[in-house]
């Protein structure tokens, strides 16, 4: 139905009163906001329910959209900014850069995983396992970098941040990421090697 | 630590593509003579290519069609420039700036400048009569003209949201 066109094209018949024209959009970018949203909310029935939320916002405000930074862009902004309204509304306390707790709480999951027999798991299975023990907002720009395809330039403008700001936020998480993954899952990790 | 933390952070800036070409080919130079930089940067790229081979995550089956049903319920919103009067705000900068100079304005007529050489400014400043500037007739006015201000806002703020209501309906 959407395949052929782009976002624009999809953008402006949905504005000019043909609104089954949406599902193109929803269809191409539920993945990518639904993993976004999963990251930073942490669970999946509200994930699915902040997705849906931020769809019917975007499609609100559609007309504002002034196409001059990609619809993905304007769309990943709406999904910050809902998360983190949700997460205040559900008094989730975000963690600071600096907290630790993480790491014992990724102790305690871990420990869990294990009970559960997930050693044999696959890569993509334990990367993601490790990126979902991340801190919300170092999980939501490993997510934005690597799976929604968007530069520093745009996760900054996403984020509200200087692209310098991004860059080593950038390059902390994925410092966790990696210290993470050798001390929660050295075995597997070997056994991938 | 320092040093491994900076080796690291410029190779990841390599693998981004985001180095300048003339810290790319230091880089590069340094992965052809450095062991180490050579097994960080083997390190780095294969979680590099993890990361990108990670899958993405899919909502319910009945995810589209729950968003289509929400939004058959819901109006797209005009653009918020269509309803952002720019007349009203230039009116409520001129009249509060207007009002900034006339007090300005005043206050400085009532100084007196051709006084004694040994008056300071400060003694100047004392001198301004301002029991006089706010009597009642002079603060009466002043708050007609905000209330006067108000229900002209209001009535704007009334016939845009009617407009609107018009619009969706």
């Amino acid at each position: 139905m959407s395949a052929g066109q782009n976002d624009n094209e999809l953008i402006s018949k949905v504005l000019h009163g043909d609104h089954q024209a949406y599902a193109g959009l929803v269809h191409r970018y539920q993945n990518y906001v639904f993993t976004l949203t999963l990251r930073l909310v942490k669970n999946r029935e509200e994930a699915e329910e902040v997705a849906q939320d931020v769809f019917i916002k975007a499609y609100k405000y559609l007309a504002d959209f002034r196409g001059d930074a990609k619809f993905s862009t304007w769309l990943y902004t709406i999904v910050n900014n809902t998360c983190i309204s949700f997460l205040r509304k559900k008094k989730l306390n975000i963690q600071s850069l600096d907290d630790e707790r993480i790491f014992a709480t990724a102790d305690n999951q871990d420990a869990g995983f294990r009970a559960d027999g997930v050693e044999q798991k696959s890569r993509h299975a334990m990367v993601a396992e490790a990126i979902s023990q991340l801190k919300p907002d170092d999980s939501a720009i490993i997510t934005l970098f690597y799976k929604n395809e968007q530069s520093l330039e745009e996760i900054a403008q996403i984020l509200g941040l200087e692209v310098n700001t991004a860059k080593v936020r950038l390059h902390r998480a994925r410092t966790r990421l990696k210290e993470l993954m050798e001390t929660h899952f050295a075995h597997e990790v070997k056994d991938l090697n | 630590m320092n040093t491994q933390h900076n080796m690291e952070e410029r190779l990841w800036e390599y693998i981004d593509g985001t180095a300048a070409p003339a810290e790319r080919q230091v880089i590069e130079e340094l992965l052809q003579t450095q062991s180490e930089w050579k097994e960080k940067y083997g390190e780095l790229l294969e979680m590099n290519t993890m990361l990108h081979s990670t899958e993405l995550d899919a909502p319910s089956l009945r995810f589209t069609k729950n968003v289509m049903e929400e939004i058959t319920r819901i109006h797209i919103a005009p653009a918020t420039k269509t309803y952002i009067n720019n007349k009203i705000i230039w009116g409520i900068s001129t009249f509060f700036i207007t009002m900034i100079v006339a007090f300005v304005v005043y206050g400085f007529s009532q100084m007196e400048w051709n006084t004694s050489a040994n008056s300071t400014f400060s003694d100047q400043l004392e001198k301004i009569d301002i029991a006089k500037f706010f009597n009642n007739t002079l603060i009466n006015v002043f708050m007609m003209i905000n209330v006067v201000l108000g229900l002209i806002l209001f009535d704007f703020y009334l016939g845009n949201k009617r407009k609107q209501f018009r619009k969706e309906a």
